[in-house]
């Protein structure tokens, strides 16, 4: 079963591919996108129309067909990869990588004299790769960092990158222009032969991180334990970084050096928001890169001004602000819920437990004042009345008259489990804990709500305590134990 | 004692030596440094077969590193490791390990039965998934350490001491005959506490030996068969009856070993 899933994925890359390829007409080569017919001197911004939106969203012109399709293969080999690098903690160390090819595209194509893009491209693998092993071997023989390896290798080969690129300008005949793009990058130059190349990438990536995910997890989790079973951390770090290699290096054109490890990051950091699990999270993390990919190629086709770089990374910074605030696992709103729902239910069992109290002094059920639960804590007649409300609503309670409240049955027994609870925590932090009687009803205020039923049986295994609910320990009028100084 | 010499004239002499072939783990003259600064020194121990052996000493005594040196995963400056009379890269699948909780990050997305599952990832050859027997064996796993109910449960959800208990399932399916666990006790609750010991236990019945780096000196007696007092070099092993006196215990605590780790810092410092 898992097998095909890895076999569907595959085949469909290979489709993806192939799809470039039929749907490229020959005739289509070298266009330069919308911005062919302005000059350099108009700085008017222009927004897109209406039409030209439709345009791009469906794809019609042949053009965007391949920048979106290349970005998008891009933004998904980016974000499979981009987990692992994330989960190593080596995102960082793409920076370095990414810096560090500028200085081997300028030396490409001050060797071949010609912009072509397989040159650039081995450039940029070469020094790329020595950036890498630079800031490996500074940590190897030093007592320098890893953080300080990565800006010291990162700013210096990206120095040398910008000398070699004025020696570039000064020397040919102006063809060497459209080297910039490789520092901001411009998806809009790609080619059909520049889509081919990063499919194919695409395509090693994704099903390299699928051949190796089982390795990937094992030495992104425990390195220590994946050596002593005999793998190979060495080789499997290789191969990671090797992915990572790849995907910078076919990224450069599009997205440009600078913000090529954002694709590595980003997706990787939301996708974390979505899922606790690690299959889940390559996926999402792929998907939101080819999003980010396929979203910044559109948008930079409308607004052909800006560069591609900068409106990918940006689409992605979107994608990750949104599943921040918003996934439903570990998103922002989703966990200020959870604490919400923490802290009513800690206001509830307060109220609980402070009328069994009162019945336990009484010794019956009775019908207990509100304006006596007024002292037992420090809180406002408005929140005693919403909180009864919310009780009376969950059935705990009931009113009696307008101020007469009861507890139910259900509502009973919730009440003198907390303070049962309550008790065996304070008896507890005596007798075992040294403190204080006078401390341990606040001390057990807050850790009373939170006890597992693991952590009761085991408070009641120390205590040796029976079924009954322990005597209060210290002395029970209201006010000066629970006022807050 | 004379880390002085040369590690060539070293290696001549222990390549030479004859190791007890059938003890689970044998250890001749080994020594470990980070950084040059030396760790252990003079290591030599040979472990009794199917026995529970306690690995005690205090902070910073190398228990640890004595683990990972055996397995591999810190150089050895000198010295040689034999499990049942082979090196360590020929018998990994008779040998189990359970890390420091600490080392890893607990709050990677993996759940209590993804983590379990790695310790079958050694007898699966490179890039194929884990099969459904692979994850029966660590549900069956899962259950003996009393986490059954926890299989699907995110790994940073968990307390400390059932974290503890998800490493040992995982050394469990490694199905070992020696096993190496540093300091599965440490910071865990009586339940934990509890089951470790029954686990520990039930893995001598089987004729398993099984190491471990152990913090608490007072349940020694009650845990350990043997124990293995450390401090940068070995101060004494053997049957706890014999082994774990006051005098040994004052030797491996007090203060004369201290010039050891003095020693040592000069050599890191003088380079």
């Amino acid at each position: 079963m898992r097998v095909s899933t890895r076999s569907i994925s595959i085949v469909l890359m290979g489709a993806l591919l192939l799809g470039i390829v039929v749907a490229a007409p020959a005739d289509a080569f070298g266009q330069s996108g919308p911005s062919a017919h302005r000059s350099i001197t108009d700085n008017r911004f222009e927004w897109p129309t209406w039409s030209s939106i439709l345009r791009v969203a469906t794809l019609r012109d042949h053009n965007t067909r391949i920048v979106v399709l290349g970005t998008t293969l891009l933004g998904l080999a980016a974000g499979l990869v981009g987990t692992f690098a994330y989960l190593r903690r080596r995102a960082l160390m793409g920076d370095a990588l990414s810096h560090a090819t500028l200085p081997g595209v300028a030396a490409a194509f001050l060797i071949t004299g010609e912009k072509d893009l397989t040159y650039l491209i081995l450039g940029a693998t070469v020094t790329g790769v020595l950036g890498v092993l630079a800031v490996l071997a500074i940590r190897q023989s030093s007592r320098i960092r890893e953080d300080a390896a990565i800006g010291i290798v990162l700013s210096v080969f990206f120095g040398a990158g910008l000398a070699l690129m004025s020696i570039v300008q000064s020397t040919s005949t102006g063809n060497a222009a459209g080297l910039n793009q490789f520092i901001y990058g411009k998806a809009a130059s790609m080619i059909k032969s520049d889509a081919i190349m990063i499919g194919i990438a695409a395509f090693i990536v994704v099903t390299g991180t699928i051949l190796m995910f089982k390795e990937f997890r094992v030495v992104c989790f425990d390195q220590d334990f994946a050596a002593s079973m005999g793998r190979s951390v060495v080789l499997i770090d290789l191969m990671m970084m090797g992915f990572v290699v790849l995907t910078t290096v076919i990224g450069l054109q599009a997205v440009g050096l600078i913000l090529i490890v954002a694709l590595l990051i980003i997706p990787a950091a939301a996708a974390r928001f979505w899922t606790d699990d690690l299959k889940t999270m390559t996926i999402f993390a792929g998907a939101i890169g080819a999003m980010s990919g396929w979203m910044g190629a559109s948008f930079s086709a409308l607004l052909p001004k800006m560069p591609t770089g900068a409106i990918i990374v940006l689409t992605a910074g979107i994608l990750f602000l949104f599943s921040m605030v918003f996934a439903l696992r570990r998103g922002i709103l989703a966990e200020a819920v959870r604490r919400i729902r923490l802290r009513r239910r800690i206001a509830l069992q307060h109220l609980l437990r402070a009328m069994a109290e009162i019945e336990e002094r009484t010794g019956k059920p009775v019908s207990v004042d509100s304006a006596k639960l007024l002292t037992m804590r420090s809180w406002t007649q408005r929140d005693l009345r919403r909180l009864t409300n919310r009780a009376k609503g969950a059935g705990l309670l009931t009113r009696k008259s307008w101020t007469e409240l009861e507890l139910t049955k259900l509502g009973r027994t919730h009440a003198q489990r907390v303070l049962r609870n309550h008790r065996l925590w304070e008896t507890f932090l005596i007798e075992h804990a040294d403190i204080a009687p006078s401390h341990v009803d606040r001390d057990a205020d807050e850790i009373e709500h939170v006890l597992s039923e693991e952590l009761i049986d085991e408070l009641e295994r120390a205590l040796e305590a029976g079924q009954d609910i322990p005597p209060s320990p210290h002395d029970d009028t209201p006010d000066t134990a629970r006022t807050m100084p | 004692m004379s880390p002085s010499r040369s590690p060539d004239h070293r290696r001549v002499e222990h390549d030479q030596v004859h190791h007890d072939d059938d003890a689970p783990l044998s250890i001749h003259d080994m020594t470990v440094a980070y950084h040059r600064k030396p760790v252990l020194w003079d290591i030599d121990y040979a472990a009794p077969q199917g026995k529970l052996v306690g690995i005690v000493g205090p902070n910073g005594a190398g228990k640890s590193t004595l683990i990972k040196a055996c397995l591999d995963l810190v150089p050895r400056a000198s010295g040689s490791v034999r499990i049942y009379g082979k090196n360590y890269k020929s018998q990994r699948r008779v040998v189990g390990y359970v890390p420091q909780r600490e080392s890893v990050d607990w709050d990677f997305p993996a759940s209590a039965l993804d983590v379990v599952t790695m310790g079958r990832y050694g007898r699966i050859p490179w890039c194929i998934p884990p099969r459904k027997d692979d994850k029966e064996a660590a549900l069956h796993a899962l259950n003996q350490v009393g986490m059954g109910d926890y299989a699907f449960r995110q790994i940073s959800k968990l307390s400390g001491g059932q974290q503890q208990r998800v490493f040992l399932a995982r050394a469990l399916v490694q199905d070992a005959r020696v096993y190496f666990m540093d300091e599965p006790f440490a910071g865990v609750d009586a339940a934990t506490e509890a089951a470790i010991v029954t686990l520990l236990r039930e893995l001598r019945e089987r004729r398993r030996t099984v190491l471990v780096v152990h913090h608490d000196l007072q349940t020694v007696p009650e845990y350990f068969d043997d124990v293995l007092l450390l401090n940068m070099r070995i101060v004494a092993a053997g049957p706890t009856s014999s082994v774990f006196t006051e005098e040994n215990l004052q030797k491996t605590y007090g203060g004369r070993l201290t010039l050891l780790t003095e020693a040592a810092e000069a050599i890191a410092r003088s380079v």
